[in-house]
């Protein structure tokens, strides 16, 4: 029998507040434990929890960014559970009527779009950190009370691949909107995954497992192919799905079930009777509406419109908000219509110095003018090669104040397009290749090239390949 | 409403609270008389009146995005029944 999987994924944000989500306690990243904590997020008996409003603010952006529904009432809940990370031993966050809900994000995989529905997205309480020793646990309560937005889609995500697609799309969207950084490695965004099978066809719900750990989108996917596997051989062998939680392995690509015995989940919902509810008008939310940025799925659209580039290049560009102005900025001074080239030297030549570098493309502090002119040297007024182009685009990225003219200048790097300077060194090649040279002379016309590449040796990268191929071609064809 | 001894037991489980088998018996004794009172709540009328999520006429209570002084570590670990390295120590707890 054929199966299909059917995906839920439940992603936790955390909001780039100054200060946690019910108290002015920092969230600065990295402070030493237990420096960042106060009565209210202690969870001390007493105290007064007040709603950060800029929290607020920007869980209803993400809400509306993602096509939901921005409730006009919201109140939050009290979610209990013991655990020493905990101080409360209760968790602020909401219930039944969570700020957005029944929201949507289009993904597309191979060449096919979708909406994957979005439950919903609620403001809640971060946990604190808990390490393990030997034997016994140290508890640091910095992370406690940092804002949360926990967002929940509906078994709605069918393979792997669409749901690593959602997982891609929704980061960058929220990075778009500057209200989280969104970065796995930190923890400030997280993702669980439950996932089950069923006949191909049928329309009810298998019985689901959970996976927890999952320190990447690729680890995300990677686990769903690992369960999607097990989950089909489990049942083929007549067996049972036990409804439980696994904990991905990255190392050994498989997952394991907690063994821990898992209770049932009670977690005694009630209202927080220390919070009143939030009554978010129309005005709030138009007002919020109108911050939202140029989204990247409608950035794509119109660089491919304005700028007449593709869409693979496009999705290139504007991956980040900072890459994507990063780039604007550069193809609208480049002064002709064709942008091409702009884009061909962003997502080559420099995003391979970023990589090399470890950083992200806007961070090189190459000034639009002196990349466009770098361009107009090598692609137009063929003052260097190609290659030497790439050389030069690498020391500017060092020194980003020196512009591409001066270091050629300087360098002497300038191409040598005078023929008669390049004759000598093309008789050279000719005569140190004469097999290639017959074979060119006998019609095999693609091995010119490899004069090409031979005297572009030899010269350093310093003479014109196109030159260089007229020579070679009025002396051999 | 009857409160089960198992129901009780349930409770303190989920609560990590220990209880004694006579404990247990003089506390669902107490909470069966608290819930009785509670019961007397369940016989009022409600048809048509919108659940009330909050005891008082306020709303949207919230505060700036501006920090404030956290307590010193001192003050923080002060009571904790044991300490290490500006940590709170707890029994082992692991998933």
């Amino acid at each position: 029998m054929e199966y299909e999987p059917v995906i839920g994924l439940e992603v936790h944000v955390q909001l780039k507040t100054r200060t946690k989500v019910f108290c002015g306690c920092s969230t600065e990243y990295g402070a030493s434990p237990n420096t960042q904590v106060c009565p209210v997020c202690l969870g001390f008996p007493g105290v007064l929890p007040v709603l950060n409003c800029l929290a607020l603010e920007y869980s209803i952006k993400v809400g509306l960014a993602l096509n939901c529904t921005v409730q006009e009432f919201t109140k939050f809940d009290r979610k209990h559970y013991y655990y020493p990370d905990l101080p409360k031993n209760l968790q602020i966050s909401q219930y039944d009527l969570p700020i957005s809900k029944d929201g949507f994000l289009e993904v597309t995989v191979d060449g096919k779009s979708r909406k994957v529905k979005i439950r919903r997205a609620h403001l809640e309480e971060d946990a604190g950190k808990l390490i393990h020793e030997d034997n016994f646990s140290l508890v640091d309560f910095n992370r406690t009370g940092q804002p949360l937005l926990e967002i929940v889609t509906e078994p709605d995500i069918f393979s792997p691949e669409e749901a690593y697609e959602y997982l891609t799309n929704l980061k960058s969207i929220i990075q778009y909107l500057e209200v989280s950084d969104c970065d796995m490695e930190k923890g400030t965004l997280r993702c669980d995954a439950n996932i089950s099978v069923r006949p191909k066809g049928q329309t009810g719900l298998g019985t689901k497992s959970e996976i927890k750990n999952l320190n990447s989108f690729k680890a995300v996917r990677d686990s769903l192919v690992y369960e999607i596997e097990r989950h089909i051989e489990t049942i083929n062998n007549g067996e049972k799905i036990v409804q439980e939680t696994r904990l991905w392995d990255d190392k050994k690509g498989r997952t394991v079930s907690m063994r821990s015995k898992e209770e049932a989940k009670d977690y005694r919902y009630f209202p927080e009777p220390d919070l009143p509810p939030f009554i978010i008008s129309k005005e709030k939310i138009e007002g919020i509406k109108k911050t939202i940025p140029e989204l990247p799925k409608e950035k794509i659209l119109r660089f491919m419109r304005e700028y007449g580039l593709p869409e693979y290049d496009t999705k290139i560009l504007v991956s980040t908000k900072e890459n994507a102005d990063y780039a604007e900025k550069r193809l609208k001074a480049f002064p002709d219509k064709d942008k091409k080239p702009v884009a061909n030297w962003i997502i080559g030549p420099l995003a391979s110095i970023a990589a090399n570098l470890k950083c992200e493309i806007y961070q090189i502090k190459i000034p639009a003018n002196n990349f466009i002119e770098l361009i107009n040297l090598v692609e137009k007024k063929q003052v260097i090669s190609n290659l030497t182009g790439k050389a030069v685009l690498e020391k500017m990225a060092g020194m980003p104040e020196k512009s591409a003219a001066k270091i050629i200048e300087e360098e002497n790097l300038a191409q040598v397009s005078d023929e008669a300077s390049l004759e000598k060194e093309i008789d050279a090649v000719i005569k140190t290749n004469p097999k290639v040279a017959e074979d060119v002379k006998s019609g095999k016309t693609n091995s010119i090239m490899f004069l090409v590449g031979q005297v572009m040796k030899k010269t350093r990268g310093k003479a014109n390949p196109k030159v260089v191929q007229e020579i070679l071609k009025r002396r051999l064809v | 409403m009857a409160l089960s001894p198992e129901t009780l037991k349930y409770v303190a489980d989920l609560s990590r609270i220990e209880l004694t088998p006579q404990e247990l018996e003089k506390l669902s004794q107490q909470l069966q008389t608290i819930l009785g009172f509670i019961d007397q709540l369940s016989r009022v009328d409600i048809a048509g009146i919108e659940p009330t999520s909050h005891i008082l006429q306020l709303s949207n209570v919230l505060r700036e995005d501006n920090p404030k002084a956290s307590l010193p570590i001192e003050k923080t670990l002060a009571n904790a029944p044991q300490k290490k390295d500006n940590f709170f120590v707890v029994p082992k707890v692991i998933e």
